[in-house]
């Protein structure tokens, strides 16, 4: 279906399912209660923001899941989108549409001009390459090209500003064809509460949109391709292909999905800012991927929602919390493992975020997704085996 | 010319910083093969070692006097650091004064013992592993090595003088002929430069006149062979990486006067120090050094207000252009040899 | 006129040279064996041929075309295939797939882009990769990943991947080198059978004597970077040139 295999498209209908579900799905507490307030997510700031990354790291994936090359500063990208998206606001109208299609638009611009020369050479020069120029583009947004970025206060729209194409009477925030972005409908059900807003709605079909396309690049020909030079780039010479104009349509298509997103983040919060571009942004986006499983499909779907997921409750966690969920210990035992925790919440999440990493890395490096499939696998091994061991015990019975 | 001579200075203490970084950077990327992202956080560990030797002398007790009182009536209580039962009063504020120098002592075994541990500990594991699994877990080390730092001395940056006879400026211009004030350049960072400049000499010296030196520059030339020697590489490895964290660790205790210590320096710097590297060429130590200058005076001279008005904000990105113009037109760096690196 | 003809080709590498005034046909439809001690220039003239060295002087044709400066990409479009010494194969990729890519490259030549259209869907290719497959008796393996093969297996696959694009001139690097015995016949066998069916011009380097004697219609015996001698198997097998300066130390 869809030009899908059965499997892939089972993997598709259960991404349709929980985005489009996701409201309710991660609101599984009464909103009041204390585990509500700490672990319900289902509120559309922050499912806006699992769908974003979860658009930025499939395209991220599509490169070094791919092909192996590990750019690090794909965050570059991600704000050359927003920047474009603001200034569409700014220029033409809140309508969400040219402002995203633009940054998708520019951000593959830019690709190919980074792509071009940072592809010019492979494996750590790559990645230093890379990380060079969105160095560079952090540099010139944050000062040199003031004029274009606003510099350190960030750009966004003023009621000065033209906005030749507004309508009389439109809102006056991101709006598709007049349909707010902030709108929302809330429904009560008992203690529990779900809120459907226009904005998560519009990223989630993006993030729908962007991971059927990347099932569809993963099992084309191109695709195919691009596994090859991760695997052997020799042996692709020699057997006529030529791996630069491959690798840059890698490199470009990566940069368009991240220009998606920066562009999403920008309809979803009209302002900008040339920390977007940071390089621990970038890191952050690879720290991602890695977590999910680089080079699987669902991987970074996964990867961005936990880490965006954990960043969320472990930077609201306070030592009044951790008191409130220890006060059953007797108070000796409550303060040190308070004291042992206290380093890792709340604004230690960055310490947290670099152990996962590390850990990550050096146990998993297959990511979640390959930590899954081999639990799973070692499961359906122990049954194998404990019915092979049923089946001997069975046939040893009538030979005593 | 004056102008010029000033610009030149302004880049030699960045450009030492980077040298240093780059150096300990070529030495673990020649031998062991690893691309360290953690090297970096090194350089503010070294920094952060200044701070920690100021705060150990100035670790004080409180005496109270009861002939004197405070003005709200109290008897005064002044706090005598510990210092100053062994060498006065005078003696310890002198030796406080001094805390950044003196911090050397407290950076060589600390920067050893983490290089021993890191290398024992982490990166030995990633030997036989792809490099983008080596820079993603040594940039995992960096966020720890860096939060850690700030979990401990937050996130502000820490004021760390130099020493007072070192803590004014000097007027070079007048020793050279040209009107007074014309070059007035603070004294610590000709001392940084000086102090650069003995450790680069050092380390080459080292490499160059030491049995180990030899081995180490064997193993940069080709890694499979010395490991056939029978020679017992491993352990001259780990030492190896102990020297680059101590050269980085020192080029970051030095640097505290020039910069406050913050929890990111090191961030920021090893980007630059990577740039250094790969300009410079991979795998080439007198590359590292000469670009290390070459790029930090290059800097230099984009600060200056008549190239800024030309062409505002070139001192932000001046570096990166020329690295992607150098990657460009010769893609092993300047002096880069072939087959050193290549992928 | 030979398929392939190298004129004069000369290479230095620093004061050493590595290849002195070469001149070499190897004509359509013949197994063109190039023998001779180590250090006898042989890898450097097939890294010319292919175009990962470029020659200090000389010309290399094939076909009536110049090969030189051409990238190797480029030299495998033309009709000129490699095997290496070491298998080269998509060792992270499965069988079927490593023997797809030749075919779409061989279809659509050094670059198309075509990233929405599943592989399954391009039924023509997947045909032709499972016949070639099968024709090198590992249809049975088509899903396994290429890494988990045995030595001879991955041999077997790199030369149905070079095969797939029915090249016009084949070049094998020391095919049998480190192989056990049974390999190797198993490999001399493929190779007769290749020939057999479907008459590809080889060009071998090679230090096994039983497999140059047992395959070629030609032999070239290289020493210090030139061209010696020159002929058929049974020429070279009585020139006393050879015998000295090579074939002595080896039993035949």
């Amino acid at each position: 279906m869809l030009g899908l295999t059965q499997k892939d498209f089972l993997l598709l209908l259960v991404v349709v399912v929980l985005t489009l579900l996701a409201p309710i799905i991660l609101n599984p507490f009464p909103v009041n209660s204390s585990l509500g307030q700490s672990f319900n997510a289902g509120y559309p700031a922050l499912m806006q923001r699992f769908a974003i990354f979860g658009i930025l790291v499939i395209g991220f994936n599509i490169l070094f899941g791919l092909t192996g090359y590990l750019s690090f500063g794909h965050a570059a990208f991600l704000g050359v989108g927003s920047y474009a998206a603001v200034w569409m606001f700014k220029l033409l109208s809140f309508n969400i549409i040219p402002a995203i299609v633009l940054s998708v638009i520019v951000a593959g611009l830019f690709s190919i001009v980074i792509g071009y020369v940072s592809l010019r050479r492979s494996g750590i020069y790559f990645s230093i390459l890379t990380l060079a120029f969105a160095q560079m583009s952090y540099a010139l947004a944050y000062s040199v090209l003031t004029p274009l970025t606003n510099g350190e206060t960030g750009l966004q729209v003023y009621p000065s500003d033209p906005q030749y194409l507004a309508a009389e009477g439109a809102p006056s925030a991101p709006h598709v064809f007049g349909l707010p972005m902030a709108e929302s409908t809330t429904v009560y059900f008992g203690d529990w509460q779900f809120t459907f807003e226009i904005g998560y709605y519009l990223c989630a079909l993006m993030l729908i949109l962007a991971f059927y396309l990347s099932i569809r690049i993963f099992r084309s020909p191109f695709g195919m391709m691009l596994r090859a030079i991760k695997s052997n780039q020799t042996r692709m010479n020699y057997t006529g292909l030529n791996t630069k104009p491959y690798m840059l349509w890698a490199f470009i298509i990566s940069g368009m999905y991240a220009g998606l997103a920066g562009g999403l983040l920008a309809a979803m919060d009209p302002l900008t800012g040339a920390e977007r571009m940071y390089w621990t942004a970038s890191g952050e986006i690879v720290v991602m991927a890695i977590l999910g499983g680089v080079g699987t499909l669902i991987g970074p779907v996964v990867g961005s929602g936990v880490i965006k997921y954990l960043e969320n409750i472990v930077s609201k966690i306070n030592d009044n919390v951790l008191h409130g969920a220890f006060n059953a210990l007797p108070d000796g035992l409550e303060n040190v493992i308070i004291k042992i925790i206290h380093p890792f919440v709340g604004e230690g999440w960055q310490l947290t975020l670099g152990l996962l990493f590390m850990v990550v890395v050096i146990f998993l490096p297959g990511g979640l997704v390959q930590g899954g499939q081999r639990l799973g696998a070692l499961f359906s091994r122990r049954s194998r085996n404990a019915t092979a061991a049923d089946r001997d015990a069975a046939r040893q019975k009538p030979a005593e | 010319m004056d102008a010029i001579i000033l610009q030149i200075l302004n880049g030699l203490d960045k450009g030492s910083a980077y040298a240093l970084i780059a150096l300990g950077l070529t030495l673990i990327f020649g031998t062991l093969g690893v691309v360290n992202f953690a090297h970096g956080a090194l350089f503010m560990i070294g920094a952060f070692c200044a701070v920690t030797m100021q705060r150990l002398l100035t670790l004080s007790h409180t005496v109270i006097d009861p002939s004197q009182t405070d003005f709200l009536g109290n008897p005064l209580q002044t706090k005598v650091p510990y210092l100053a039962s062994v060498f006065g009063t005078e003696g310890a504020q002198a030796l406080i004064t001094w805390s950044v120098p003196l911090s050397i002592i407290l950076v060589i075994p600390v920067m050893l013992f983490v290089g021993w541990a890191m290398e024992r500990g982490l990166i030995k594991h990633f030997y036989k592993r792809p490099h983008a699994d080596q820079i993603l877990v040594t940039f995992g080390l960096a966020i720890v090595l860096q939060e850690i730092i700030r979990a401990i001395y937050g996130a502000n940056p820490i004021q760390s003088p130099a020493p007072p006879m070192f803590s004014g400026s000097i007027d070079i211009g007048e020793y050279l002929g040209f009107q007074a004030n014309a070059i007035v350049y603070p004294i610590w960072r000709l001392v940084y430069f000086a102090f650069s400049a003995v450790i680069i000499a050092a380390v080459f010296a080292f490499l160059q006149f030491t049995t180990f030196g030899m081995v180490v520059r064997a193993g940069m030339a080709d890694r499979e062979t010395v490991g056939m020697l029978g020679i017992d590489i491993d352990k001259r490895f780990t030492l190896m990486f102990g020297l680059a964290a101590a050269v980085a660790g020192l080029a970051g205790a030095m640097y505290a006067p020039i910069v406050s210590p913050n929890y990111h320096m090191g961030m920021d710097f090893l980007v630059l120090s990577f740039v250094v590297v790969v300009v410079g060429g991979m795998g080439s130590l007198p590359g590292a050094v000469f670009a290390g200058f070459l790029l930090g005076i290059l800097q230099g001279f984009a600060s200056m207000n008549e190239v800024k008005a030309v062409l505002p904000g070139i001192d932000q990105i001046v570096i990166y252009l020329v690295a992607i113009i150098i990657l460009l037109t010769r893609p092993r760096g300047l002096m880069g040899r072939a087959g050193v690196m290549e992928d | 006129m030979g398929i392939l003809e190298v004129k004069g080709i000369n290479k230095r590498f620093g004061g050493l040279q590595a290849l002195g005034d070469v001149n070499l046909s190897i004509q359509e439809n013949t197994v063109h064996a190039i023998i001779g001690p180590n250090g006898a220039g042989k890898s450097t003239l097939l890294n010319v041929l292919v175009g990962k060295l470029i020659p200090d002087s000389g010309s290399v044709m094939f076909d009536g075309q110049s090969v030189l400066g051409r990238k190797p990409y480029e030299i495998a479009q033309m009709g000129i295939s490699r095997v290496f010494q070491t298998p080269e194969i998509f060792a992270d990729l499965t069988v079927l797939e490593n023997v797809l890519i030749p075919c779409f490259a061989k279809r659509d030549g050094a670059f198309r882009m075509h990233a929405l259209e599943p592989v399954r869907h391009e039924r023509e290719i997947g045909r032709q990769a499972e016949t070639m497959l099968d024709e090198v008796n590992m249809l049975s393996k088509a899903d396994v990943v290429a890494s988990a093969l045995s030595r001879g297996d991955k041999r077997r696959l790199e030369m149905a991947m070079c095969l797939v694009q029915e090249p016009r001139l084949m070049l094998l690097d020391e095919p049998t080198a480190g192989m056990a015995r049974a390999d190797t016949e198993n490999t001399i066998a493929l190779l007769k059978d290749i020939r057999r069916k479907r008459g590809i011009t080889m060009a071998i380097i090679e230090h096994d004597m039983q497999v140059v004697f047992s395959l070629a219609d030609r032999i070239t015996v290289m020493a210090q970077g030139t061209p010696l001698v020159e002929g058929t198997p049974d020429r070279i097998k009585t020139d006393p040139k050879v015998r000295e300066a090579y074939l002595g130390e080896t039993q035949i």
